[in-house]
């Protein structure tokens, strides 16, 4: 399953200047899209001008509904995050550590999963309302999943011999799980918790899009702008929802590299 | 984006050693059996605490129908058509989103795999545009492009396109040095090198990409037809719930998970059969 390859230009840090030959294509973009607006083409009401876009962008971050809503977004996603992910890792080791547990409970799981995720949002809002609760349950569904697999991958992962050694030393259970287990499943877990961050954002959007009529947050504003036939206001929030992932994308990874380096170190 | 080690809620998990010699197989029957028995007692509990729980009126059937009631509902949608068509619709659309995206992908993949040249240009602006989910350009498209079939088409594909892309890129870039050097040895021609080294080694990961590609589809269908539309698996969903039948919800949700695990048993199937070449080795 493992598509992390060893290519060089991604595991050894490079030196390299700057290629300015990845700028041609979104700066041909922009100049077309400058033009065809500049020159009348096409409809500006439907395309604004890419400076419109800028404008929007400007004056939206001054406001206040701006703050609020981000901090709103952030406040449901990362709630949602820590929910799903802690169930997600208790619920995936023991699945990993007990077998009859396995056997019981894991082919439940294992189809239960198929469901694909925005099809429980009607469901959750049906049972605990529009507001804050369902998003924040339905997010950290979205990202019990992947945790949970990777803690059970994980687990699954640890090799008989070193549990015997563990066994040797007279380890307890609570040893056990906290020098053992969550140590020996922790770079499956992290993968799991790196994909629960992103899944959880994408809840998040998916969460307000959907239950938009109450309170604040990015998702809302992006609908609210749809509605008022507003398309810089949508193609902002767009690029922030984007440049939201994005910056979860790269804390995980910096967070990720260093609490693994323990396993570069060893060798 | 999703290049994790790990499965996504809707991927199967790595293929455990599931390969039981020869002369073993006729225990399986038994073991499978064993497990069946072993997996029925939750669901089965869960059903019957349901049911309990609607035929004492624990809760209001308006909130949770019992799973009588869902299966009833159910055999109504089948009866009145409803349902298949409503599913057809959405298959419909999963596929040529599908087709289009991976397709997309593939070739994308590939010339970014294959020619440095393609990569430096192309690949920054990939990487942005792949920042963006699927879900973020909906609104957006809306307006655009209406909410016509266009708009599943082009969403599902944007979403098949990122995995299946990703994965192909990165799966030839991970073809070792040593195989190729070891064709050049023998002298492979270019179409040589690529039909017999290149693509073999990268096939795992390029069907990992369609694999993951097919299972976002599907997420970004449910997802569409949840927000924008006026047909198909999604809006059966949204329907029930505005006018507060659960049990149409729940019947449709039951169908959503059914196809989702169709389809990756049915890659299973397809993957088994391509990598038949892997398991005659050993």
């Amino acid at each position: 399953m493992t598509t992390s390859t060893i290519s060089s230009d991604a595991s050894l840090p490079q030196l390299r200047r700057f290629d300015w030959r990845g700028l041609v294509l979104p700066a041909g973009f922009l100049l077309v899209w400058a033009l065809v607006t500049a020159l009348g083409w096409v409809n500006t009401k439907l395309i604004p001008p890419p400076q419109a876009v800028l404008s929007t962008a400007v004056s939206f971050i001054g406001k206040a509904q701006f703050f609020n809503g981000l901090g709103a977004s952030l406040w449901r996603d990362l709630a949602g995050f820590a929910i799903g992910s802690l169930a997600g890792v208790v619920f995936g080791a023991l699945l990993g550590v007990s077998r009859w547990a396995g056997r019981i409970v894991g082919p439940t799981f294992h189809t239960l999963k198929h469901i694909a995720l925005f099809a429980w949002l009607p469901l959750i809002s049906t049972w605990l309302g529009q507001g804050d609760a369902a998003k924040v349950l339905f997010i950290g569904l979205s990202a019990f999943y992947p945790v949970a697999l990777g803690a059970l991958e994980g687990v699954h992962g640890i090799a008989r011999s070193q549990l015997e050694v563990a066994r040797v030393y007279g380890f307890g259970r609570v040893q056990l799980l906290f020098k053992l287990i969550l140590p020996g499943a922790s770079p499956q877990i992290l993968a799991g918790l790196h994909l629960a961050l992103i899944y959880a954002w994408l809840a998040t959007i998916g969460a307000e899009y959907l239950l938009a009529k109450s309170g604040p947050g990015i998702g809302d504003a992006v609908i609210q702008g749809k509605a008022a036939f507003d398309v810089p206001l949508v193609i902002f929030g767009m690029l922030l929802i984007g440049l939201v992932g994005a910056l979860f994308n790269q804390i995980a990874n910096r967070i990720e590299a260093r609490l693994l380096r323990w396993r570069d170190a060893r060798h | 984006m999703s290049t994790a080690t790990i499965s996504l809620p809707a991927v199967p998990e790595p293929a455990t050693s599931s390969t039981p010699a020869v002369h073993r197989n006729w225990r399986l029957p038994w073991r499978q059996l064993g497990r069946l028995l072993l997996a029925l007692p939750v669901p089965l509990a869960i059903l019957a605490f349901w049911q309990a729980a609607a035929v004492y009126e624990w809760v209001p059937a308006q909130i949770l129908p019992s799973p009588s009631a869902v299966a009833a509902t159910f055999v109504d949608l089948l009866r009145s058509g409803e349902l298949q068509s409503n599913l057809l619709i959405s298959f419909w659309r999963v596929l040529w989103g599908f087709l289009a995206g991976a397709g997309a992908g593939l070739l994308l993949g590939v010339g970014m795999g294959l020619s440095p040249l393609v990569k430096d240009y192309l690949y920054p602006s990939f990487k942005t545009f792949a920042q963006v989910p699927a879900l973020g350009w909906l609104p957006l498209l809306m307006m655009l492009v209406g909410i016509d079939e266009a708009l599943k088409i082009v969403l599902i594909a944007k979403a098949s396109l990122v995995p299946v892309t990703l994965n192909t890129y990165k799966g030839l870039q991970g073809v070792p040095t040593r195989y190729i050097e070891v064709a050049k040895v023998y002298g492979f021609s270019r179409w040589q090198l690529l039909r017999k080294v290149v693509l073999p080694a990268a096939f795992p990961p390029i069907w990992n990409g369609v694999r993951y590609g097919l299972t976002h589809a599907w997420l970004a269908l449910v997802a569409v037809e949840l927000l924008a539309s006026s047909e198909g698996l999604g809006f059966l969903i949204v329907y029930g719930r505005q006018l507060y039948q659960l049990d149409v919800v729940l019947a449709a949700v039951v169908v959503v998970g059914a196809v989702g695990l169709l389809l990756d048993l049915a890659l299973a199937q397809v993957e088994k059969y391509l990598l038949r070449w892997r398991r005659d080795a050993f």
